[in-house]
């Protein structure tokens, strides 16, 4: 496959950050990545790692030191429709119903402010075609009933279903999530987490979820990205490399009690030694870059 | 009963009592002081007692002058419009900041220039303006522009600075242009703010408009209090003061109730 016909493609991706006082330092080292259209990727690694630095490249609200991304062949600049982004914090916009924040973006595509106002009848009747299929995700995000309230009035967990319903309504190519679930408790936490495969599923779309919870990884992803500073750097090398690209073995989605397998210790206790712990750390050459997309330039 | 207590719960009518208190105790001094002063010089000006003022306000409130007015419309008429074109030309001062804080370019531009504006105090300006704008009403109005417009600039431009950067890219991806993030997104979440900034700035207005109309004008509830003063017409003077002070309480309080009924999702948030 040439690059073009990836979902994602990522070359010789570096970012560097200034640093105070001058010099800069190394966040992002040499990331290379191939991903195919409706994987759910999951990406991983020790806090300060860069994932949500490598996050913001693909999103584009940063461009890349170095390298290129591309999106279905085309290099991003700055955030665009096609990519969707569910953030953990000021997902939803306060000032607009849970309805109006879902159909939001659905109101952009056809209507300028001054359109609204022009062509005020039909105006009228698209909205209520949007106010539908927004209560058909609704329904499916189970908030059935929630759609006038404001998002101060929700729990954590009400705000993140409505915020992907928001992003997944305009049919992204691929969502981005960033640490979505972080703030929520574990009960909600593992709801959230059905929710988000039962969408991947009914919809088909590409997930990139970026996540520090490593059983979350793995529990969601059909891949799994560890991206680490621990290994053993040469002269002049810094900043974190993805150090594991792997299938997550099991099917997707994965029954409920994958958790318990022995494979999915297996593969919990690899990560941890080969990407979370920095005491042990591996050479460049012997990372398991074994996912059949993975590369290195 | 717990004065100096934190964690005190004055009840109902004890609040509504207290609150009470202070306006009754002044009134009562009030009285007492015309009072005294009466029995001393029957003739006395400077404190006129409640009666007195009543018919101030029956001269100016009801009663037609020569001309056949009734001045304190007429006055409150001609300050009120000025105070109105003022508030209502803020809407700009209101965009110029959002510009500014949503466009880096604007920013670069305007910042410092409405910063240094910021701090020419506007009175000194009193005597330029009206050897440029004649003593008509626009030099009334530019004083109030210059004295309020970088203040509400700043401020809009500080709040929408302070908008997260996540709802920006978040409007970006769901397909909104720059201009709809500005006027969608960043605008309406610090409209209740800035209202509320308006709102505070009332007082300056004012301030501002009497300036104006103490020097230059022929009607206007400032010019009266200017004009009366000469006779020392306290019995006109206080009214007015007490008038135009419950004018622009009753303004502030509009603001404040507009602003938490239609936007509750502020008061409420977390």
């Amino acid at each position: 496959m040439t690059p073009n016909e990836y979902l994602l493609y990522l070359e010789d991706v570096h970012k560097r950050y200034p640093v105070k006082g001058g010099g800069e330092k190394t966040v992002l080292d040499d990331i290379d990545l191939r991903v195919r259209k409706g994987e759910l990727i999951s990406v991983v690694g020790p806090s300060g790692c860069g994932k949500s630095t490598m996050l913001r490249l693909i999103l584009g609200s940063e461009p890349p030191s170095d390298g290129r991304v591309l999106v279905s062949g085309k290099p991003v600049e700055g955030p665009g429709r096609e990519r969707g982004i569910v953030f953990q914090k000021y997902s939803l916009f306060p000032h607009l119903s849970v309805r109006d924040n879902i159909v939001f973006g659905l109101d952009l595509e056809e209507f300028s402010i001054p359109g609204r106002l022009l062509r005020y009848v039909h105006y009228r009747k698209r909205k209520r075609e949007y106010a539908e299929r927004a209560q058909v995700y609704l329904e499916r995000m189970q908030l059935g009933e929630a759609g006038d309230k404001f998002p101060h009035e929700l729990s954590g967990g009400m705000r993140q279903r409505v915020a992907m319903a928001q992003a997944a309504i305009m049919h992204p190519e691929i969502l981005m999530m960033d640490e979505p679930f972080g703030a929520l408790d574990d009960a909600t936490r593992q709801e959230m987490q059905v929710f988000l495969l039962e969408l991947w599923e009914q919809t088909g779309m590409t997930v990139f979820f970026v996540t520090h919870d490593l059983e979350e990884a793995l529990f969601l992803g059909t891949r799994v990205l560890v991206l680490s500073q621990y290994y053993q750097q040469g002269d002049g090398v810094e900043g974190a490399k993805i150090v594991t690209d792997k299938e997550v073995p099991g099917g997707h989605p994965k029954p409920s009690d994958f958790k318990y397998t022995p494979e999915f210790s297996e593969l919990l206790e690899q990560i941890r030694r080969d990407g979370l712990d920095p005491e042990s750390r591996q050479k460049v050459e012997d990372f398991d870059l074994s996912h059949q997309d993975a590369w290195r330039d | 009963m717990g004065f100096f207590r934190i964690n005190a719960q004055p009840g109902k009518v004890t609040s509504v009592l207290l609150s009470a208190a202070l306006f009754v105790l002044s009134l009562a001094a009030y009285v007492w002081v015309a009072h005294e002063r009466h029995q001393e010089n029957p003739q006395d000006k400077v404190v006129p007692t409640l009666s007195e003022m009543k018919g101030g306000v029956k001269r100016t409130a009801i009663e037609e002058d020569r001309k056949g007015d009734v001045r304190l419309w007429v006055d409150t008429w001609a300050s009120g419009k000025r105070f109105l074109i003022c508030v209502a030309l803020m809407s700009i001062a209101v965009l110029i900041g959002l510009h500014m804080g949503v466009l880096p370019y604007f920013e670069a531009l305007l910042l410092r220039f409405v910063t240094f504006f910021d701090k020419i105090p506007a009175l000194a300006l009193l005597p330029i303006l009206m050897i440029i704008f004649g003593i008509g009403e626009m030099s009334k109005i530019a004083l109030i522009v210059i004295g309020v417009f970088p203040t509400i600039i700043l401020d809009t431009f500080l709040r929408a600075k302070a908008v997260p950067r996540e709802q920006v890219t978040k409007g970006l991806t769901l397909g909104a242009s720059d201009m709809e993030v500005a006027y969608r997104i960043v605008l309406p979440q610090i409209l209740p703010g800035v209202l509320d900034t308006i709102r505070l700035n009332f007082k300056a207005v004012i301030l501002f408009l009497i300036a104006g109309e103490s020097v230059a004008a022929t009607v206007g509830l400032g010019y009266r209090i200017f004009v009366v003063r000469r006779y020392i017409a306290m019995d006109i003077i206080i009214p007015y003061v007490i008038w135009m002070s419950l004018l622009a309480y009753l303004a502030d309080l509009g603001v404040r109730y507009f602003v938490r009924w239609r936007y509750h999702w502020q008061y409420e948030e977390a």
